[in-house]
């Protein structure tokens, strides 16, 4: 019996499955080697160079340029100010959908926030671009910025994230706080954080006539051709956008942004072929950042630590100009059992760019102070925060009270818990030391994010010589989409990766929705498995119809795609290859397309999302106040893994984030001036190899048969939640000081503590 | 950047002539002069590459038992030369505990003397800063100051000296050597800087087209090889500026201490010796009552300059923590972690 030898084989090779194997990335070879071309690495025939100039004010208008002295700088082509600019078919203040940002495209002489492009300096070298933006020496009339979260009266926003009620409640909160017998509340900082993926934002924009050719880093393809088309007037088919390799998008590359807007114009302006890169300290401004958050956490329980009443309230921060409100509080809605929950939202306008998605927006900022004030309560009620954890176990999704469509949770914290020897902690804090004297903690925290799929579209094609194309407009940010996808398209289509070509990267392939909300495997999957579901089918029908093949006559029983062969589901010793199906039916080749979304009727049953436990341990020297994560577990469960080894990289990668959350980062502002004062990599502290001396990552069985038909979750940024409080709270176990304001810098522990 | 003249001389005498005309800079490393050009901080109108000066990339060891080290000498290649690192282990932990490998392979010992300040406000071209433009005015007062000094700054200035290397060094008695017009001369590392007081823009004591050619550390330095260590508090354990360090050497015989280095970096405008410190140490012994003593000496003129009074307490914990490391004796080997309270030395920490 076939069955039987498939079975004993080892389980990689079973059904000659490609996905769940860890493979090594793709495009690995080509990166190491500088072989992947980015966006900057193009210079088409006849390119210019172009370099932002932006505002030092943050708010107020600029009153004079010398646009003659940086003109008169020897290499300097033209400067693009309001004055010159080409004209836009669209307003660049026009906002119609929620996924689409307001934009500085020169439109007036208004300075909305520091590092606001006021012009663009355009020349045929780097070097006499950038001397002719500072020749520019802009004058400005200047108005008092307003920076801090305190700077403004507060408003309720209509709606936080992407449309998001900016209130919620369920139970009857006040009457849970009044009969408790313990509560707590808090009050926890997050400040503002920029996304700084290693490569900054960069475009080469190519005009021919009314044709447009783009490279740039982009994690959502086609909505970028849209947004082009609409800004210029212009079909979206005319625009090619080529975006193969991104250095990091972590977020800021989803929405088009100004600046490679103004690269656009630029080319225009200039009629050649223009180059512009923003430079690091560009990136704190026009591209999006995670805004500061004030959160007050009112949490209340029985005398036996079940949670009465839950109350999440954010303050938060969007721009003077356009709308996206930090939806931090919503992270209460889904992680613990409680029979009253509210969240709530208040937002002030600061002179600022636009906050953005940055990874895990929301559920990263919320989580930290959810974990944190989870660890309060349960130090209030005497517990053992995992114990608490578990004692307020969610079996059904609070707000919703829909059932989980699966939910490993409880196999995450006894994976990690056991991993980390978690059953050795003592409850009361500043009770373990190393052999040199160094406070040591533990802390947990629950990781969470939302399963979601967005819209996608893919094209798989067999050819007569039995290989195989599958095509979509997915997006690589380092992640390893490439080859994930591609596993998942070998597989839809019966193949190996040797026998296959996967296509992607570029706006010309079937759009793949975005790159973000951890759902891109399971959106550019689903539509991939789709298209190769379909040309097997096409392909299935060919063959049971023709008499001289040896599956004719299986269509009732159908059959298997394997390694470029047709078996008969029910006799597997009668298969044909592709190629001859395809070479006797006298086709070059069979197409299949495949489309993806969420399923409305799962959605409406089922609260999906993935989950995880993260232990963390610091060491604390007691005088100094120096922190050292030493240690790290993380268990997470998040349905079908594709490639166990790039999902343990995404999570070492968020929960490396969420310890420079807790730890490391802070865009600093000064509050005269509205000024970034740390837009560099040297102080924008992120950690560095240093601070990770130990770092694991268990993938936790789950599987899933509602959130999609490949049963895959999303793994891009459940890290950070978890990890960041889990921190946070090893800190508080390690010095019995329970610090508020991230992030949990030296001073902030040792300052009161007597020498 | 603005458009510069880049020179590249072949003896002391041209490069020295070269340099002395206004708005000309010495390159070497380029670690922190390119950055600093790039973000247009400064704006030489002339850089002149001493690079390839001949004569000023090696370590010397005099006969006297000192050591006079090249000004283009990499600071990894000083770091790991192993005589070096075994005489003044102290020297080596702070330059290891600097910035990152990368950077440490190319930045030069006369270069490190001449970094400049990490004062946000230094870098911020759109701000008032007195070192950028005297007399404009220091925007740090008021500002973000929690990496400000306090110690030796002024009305004028704020900054801080970002070197671990010069603490070390000034701990030890360094000396510079300088060539310039004139000829030579020896200047007292302790010397070489200038606190801010009304002009913070003159930052050492070099006259225009003076160049660093070495640095020399005298025999008795190497006496305290087995009692010195470099201690680093940063923000996070790898390629960050000090918040506060110190250095500390001792030299204790039948069980009092008989001589005593202590000096202080991230805390002032320049690598800052703590002499009176140091004395308060003299005949004692190596504990820690008499370093907590010698800790409050060092900081008892500190004044917080902003949001950082924090540092004086830190600096004062850090000073008393380098002193009972020294006291505990340098390790055999250099810690992975160099200059990090993550390298423990049992018995040291009284928590």
């Amino acid at each position: 019996m076939p069955e039987i030898v498939l079975s004993a084989a080892p389980a990689h090779l079973r059904h000659g499955s490609t996905i769940g194997q860890p493979l090594t990335r793709r495009d690995g070879i080509l990166k190491v080697s500088g072989g992947a071309r980015f966006a900057a690495d193009n210079h088409p025939p006849g390119m210019l160079y172009a370099v932002l100039a932006v505002s030092s004010i943050a708010r107020g208008r600029v009153a004079l340029l010398d646009v003659a002295a940086a003109k008169a700088h020897p290499g300097v082509v033209e400067i693009m100010t309001s004055a010159n600019k080409p004209p836009l078919a669209l307003d660049p203040d026009a906002k119609t959908n929620p996924f689409m940002r307001r934009l500085e495209l020169l439109q007036n002489d208004r300075v909305r926030y520091a590092n606001q492009p006021i012009a663009v300096v355009i020349a045929e070298t780097l070097e006499a671009a950038t001397e002719g933006a500072a020749l520019l020496s802009p004058r400005y009339e200047e108005e008092a910025p307003r920076a801090r979260l305190d700077a403004a009266e507060s408003f309720v926003p209509p709606a936080v994230g992407v449309g998001q009620p900016s209130e919620t409640e369920i139970g009857d909160v006040e009457a849970g706080l009044a009969r408790s017998s313990r509560r707590i509340e808090a009050t926890y900082e997050t400040p503002t954080q920029f996304h700084n993926p290693m490569e900054p934002h960069a475009i080469v924009a190519a005009w021919d006539g009314d044709t447009l050719t783009v490279d740039t880093p982009s994690q959502g393809l086609a909505m970028a051709q849209a947004r082009i088309a609409g800004l210029f007037g212009i079909p979206a088919e005319n625009i090619l956008i080529r975006s193969p390799f991104l250095g990091g998008g972590f977020g800021c590359k989803g929405l088009f942004t100004g600046p490679q807007v103004l690269g656009i114009m630029a080319a225009r302006l200039v009629g050649r072929p223009v180059k512009l890169v923003l430079r690091r300290e560009q990136m704190f401004g026009p591209v999006g950042h995670r805004a500061p958050t004030r959160q007050t956490l009112r949490l209340a329980t029985s005398a036996d630590g079940a949670l009465l009443a839950l109350s999440h309230h954010t303050r938060t921060a969007s721009s003077t100009f356009d709308d996206f409100f930090e939806p931090a509080s919503d992270v209460s809605h889904t992680l613990y059992a409680s029979p009253a929950i509210r969240t709530s939202y208040e937002a002030v306008r600061l002179d600022t760019g636009t906050p953005t998605f940055m990874r895990a927006p929301g559920e990263a900022s919320g989580s930290i102070a959810l974990e944190s004030a989870i660890d309060e309560m349960a130090e209030a009620c005497g517990m053992d925060p995992l114990a608490f954890r578990l004692r307020n176990y969610a079996e059904l999704e609070p707000i919703s009270g829909k059932p989980f469509s699966s939910k490993a949770l409880r196999a995450c914290y006894a994976e990690g818990a056991e991993r980390f020897g978690w059953q050795a902690r003592p409850l009361k804090p500043r009770e373990m030391c190393d052999a040199s004297g160094l406070l040591v903690g533990w802390g947990v925290g629950t990781a969470t994010f939302p399963a979601l799929m967005f819209q996608g579209q893919a094209r798989a094609v067999i050819r007569k010589d039995g290989t195989g194309i599958v095509e979509t407009g997915a997006e690589d940010m380092g992640q390893g989409a490439w080859t994930a996808l591609a596993q998942i398209a070998a597989d839809g289509l019966g193949l190996s990766l040797e026998q296959m070509e996967f296509r992607s990267g570029s706006s010309d392939l079937p759009d793949a929705g975005i790159a973000g909300g951890s759902a891109h495997t399971a959106t550019a999957g689903m539509a991939i498995a789709g298209a190769g579901a379909e040309a097997i089918a096409k392909l299935a029908a060919l063959a049971t119809g023709d008499e001289r093949s040896a599956l004719f006559g299986a269509g009732n029983a159908g059959v298997i795609a394997r390694g470029g062969r047709l078996f008969r589901r029910d006799d597997e010793s009668r298969s044909e290859s592709y190629a001859d199906i395809l070479n006797r039916a006298g086709l070059a080749e069979i197409e299949g397309r495949g489309s993806s979304a969420a399923d409305p009727v799962a959605q409406a049953n089922y609260a999906m999302h993935a989950h995880g436990a993260v232990f963390a341990e610091v060491k604390v020297d007691p005088e100094l106040g120096q922190i050292r994560v030493t240690r790290l577990v993380g268990a997470f469960a998040a349905g079908r893994i594709i490639n166990p080894r790039l999902v343990r990289s995404q999570y070492y990668g968020g929960m490396i984030w969420g310890v420079s959350f807790a730890l490391h980062e802070h865009g600093a502002f000064d509050s005269r001036s509205g000024r970034p004062m740390n837009p560099n990599l040297g102080e924008y502290h992120v950690p560095v190899n240093a601070d990770i001396p130990s770092i694991e990552a268990i993938l936790v069985a789950e599987e899933d048969r509602h959130v999609n038909a490949l049963g895959i979750k999303g793994v891009g940024e459940i890290a950070i939640t978890g990890t960041a409080g889990a921190v946070a709270n090893a800190v508080w176990h390690a010095t019995g000081r329970r610090i508020r304001r991230f992030p949990i810098t030296l001073e902030r522990l040792t300052e009161p503590l007597p020498r | 950047m603005n458009r510069f003249d880049y020179v590249r001389p072949a003896t002391f005498a041209e490069a020295i002539a070269a340099a002395s005309e206004p708005g000309a800079a010495y390159l070497a490393g380029g670690t922190n002069l390119l950055d600093l050009m790039k973000g247009g901080v400064v704006r030489p109108g002339r850089l002149v590459d001493v690079s390839r000066l001949p004569g000023l990339g090696a370590i010397e060891w005099l006969a006297d038992g000192g050591v006079r080290i090249g000004a283009l000498v990499r600071n990894a290649d000083l770091a790991h030369d192993p005589e070096f690192a075994r005489r003044f282990p102290a020297v080596a932990e702070a330059l290891l505990s600097g910035a990152s490998a990368q950077l440490r392979n190319m930045a030069t010992v006369g270069g490190n003397l001449l970094q400049r300040t990490r004062c946000a406000y230094f870098y911020d071209v759109a701000g008032a800063c007195n070192k950028r433009q005297p007399g404009a005015g220091c925007e740090a007062r008021g500002g973000e100051t929690r990496n400000a000094a306090v110690l030796g700054w002024s009305e004028h200035c704020i900054a801080t000296h970002p070197s671990d290397f010069c603490v070390a060094l000034v701990a030890l008695d360094a000396v510079v050597e300088i060539a310039g017009k004139r000829g030579e001369r020896a200047v007292p590392l302790e010397g070489f800087h200038r606190l801010p007081g009304e002009t913070p823009e003159q930052e050492s004591v070099l006259e225009p087209g003076e160049l660093i050619i070495a640095v020399r550390l005298p025999a008795e330095a190497a006496s305290f090889s087995r009692h010195v260590r470099y201690l680093k508090i940063r923000d996070r354990t790898s390629f960050a500026f000090a918040v506060a360090s110190a250095a500390a050497a001792l030299r204790i015989e039948q069980g009092a201490i008989v001589a005593a280095r202590i000096a202080l970096g991230g805390v002032a405008p320049k690598p800052w010796r703590a002499r009176l410190a140091e004395r308060t140490l003299i005949g004692v012994g190596p504990d820690r009552p008499h370093f907590d003593r010698a800790a409050a000496a060092a900081l008892a003129d500190a004044r917080p300059s902003g949001d950082n009074a924090f540092k004086i307490e830190l600096a004062h914990r850090i000073v008393a923590r380098a002193l009972a490391l020294a006291a505990a004796g340098t390790p055999a080997r250099l810690p992975a972690l160099p200059a990090s309270p993550f390298a423990p030395v049992a018995g040291v920490l009284h928590a």
